[in-house]
């Protein structure tokens, strides 16, 4: 029974800064990359690898635009994305909550 | 996974979400500080003007504020306006003093709770405060240019509140709860035309030192 649950976690979530990019997009409209980057504290390849994966998954949408000759590339999430993540989120309390209850 | 991992795991995600979308490095002990600034400030002004304030009301042998002179000043009278330029630099000194211990306070907590000092959280907060605060103080330099004091006090209060309360979501929901108190105390104030340096102190001073205290117990640990 606790493997059921633990196969409900999202596999694109598994890694730690994944969860993390969600977790800003969630709670933003947007963000652009090098606030991110800022804020999770990871180099550019890093955020860069794991935003492409979360593109491949359509849970972001990547916005580009010029700021005077700067490119600024900009980052929401998708329904999709917000779904998968609150789905993660629930799956995590269950989890907790299983684990009390042995 | 142990349960303190996934515990851990959903504490991250909640600072993260947090950290994300407001700026909470904002400095309970600067709020102090200002509230200390504006005091002093209010004292300098009371014990250098407000002598010369009696004086001049016995030398029209009226002290009541229902004579024929119109109630103008920040206290009471016209008396005032003869020290707007000395006023305006007290206020300049307050306020500057309080901006530079507040982006040195901040800068500390940014730096203890992980989150840029100058990024998309302190951006958008201070772009918030800036839209009310410009148009106030537009505002009450006209009303200097045009000679009406009256109103001044009760403006600054106004305005300050409203930025406050625009600028809340993008840091501790508290400073919505300050905003509106110091908008409530700019409309009694307003019907107090000659006690503006009274409100003042309650307003800058008082109510700076009371939520400076409460916020440095609540968030600058």
């Amino acid at each position: 029974m606790n493997n059921i649950s633990f196969d409900k976690l999202d596999k694109a979530f598994e890694n730690r800064v994944r969860l993390q990019i969600m977790s800003v997009l969630v709670a933003n409209e947007r963000y652009d990359f090098n606030s991110l980057k800022d804020l999770l504290n990871i180099t550019d390849g890093n955020l860069a690898s794991h935003l492409k994966a979360l593109e491949k998954e359509e849970y972001i949408m990547v916005h580009k635009s010029f700021l005077g000759r700067k490119p600024n590339t900009n980052y929401e999430a998708t329904i999709n994305g917000k779904q998968a993540f609150k789905e993660h989120l629930n799956t995590l309390e269950q989890l907790i909550k299983l684990q009390k209850h042995i | 996974m142990e349960e303190k991992e996934l515990q851990n795991e959903l504490a991250s995600i909640r600072s993260i979400m947090e950290r994300s979308s407001k700026f909470i490095s904002l400095s309970g002990l600067s709020g102090i500080l200002a509230g200390v600034y504006a005091l002093i400030g209010a004292a300098v002004v009371y014990y250098f003007f407000y002598p010369e304030l009696i004086i001049s009301r016995n030398s029209t042998g009226n002290p009541s504020i229902s004579d024929n002179e119109p109630v103008t000043g920040l206290f009471y009278g016209g008396s005032y306006a003869f020290h707007i330029p000395q006023l305006l630099i007290i206020a300049i000194i307050v306020l500057a003093a309080s901006i530079i211990t507040a982006v040195i306070l901040s800068t500390r907590q940014a730096k203890r709770k992980g989150q840029p000092m100058w990024g998309k959280t302190s951006r958008t907060l201070l772009f918030q405060m800036a839209i009310p605060l410009i148009a106030g103080g537009a505002f009450i330099l006209l009303h200097i240019y045009r000679g009406h004091y009256g109103l001044i006090a009760p403006s600054t209060l106004i305005f300050y509140g409203l930025s406050l309360v625009s600028a809340s979501t993008f840091t501790f929901t508290d400073v919505k709860y300050l905003g509106l108190i110091e908008i409530a105390l700019g409309l009694v104030a307003a019907c107090y035309p000659g006690a503006g340096l009274l409100f003042w102190a309650i307003g800058f001073g008082v109510l700076h030192i009371i939520y400076g205290c409460m916020m440095y117990l609540k968030y600058d640990k």
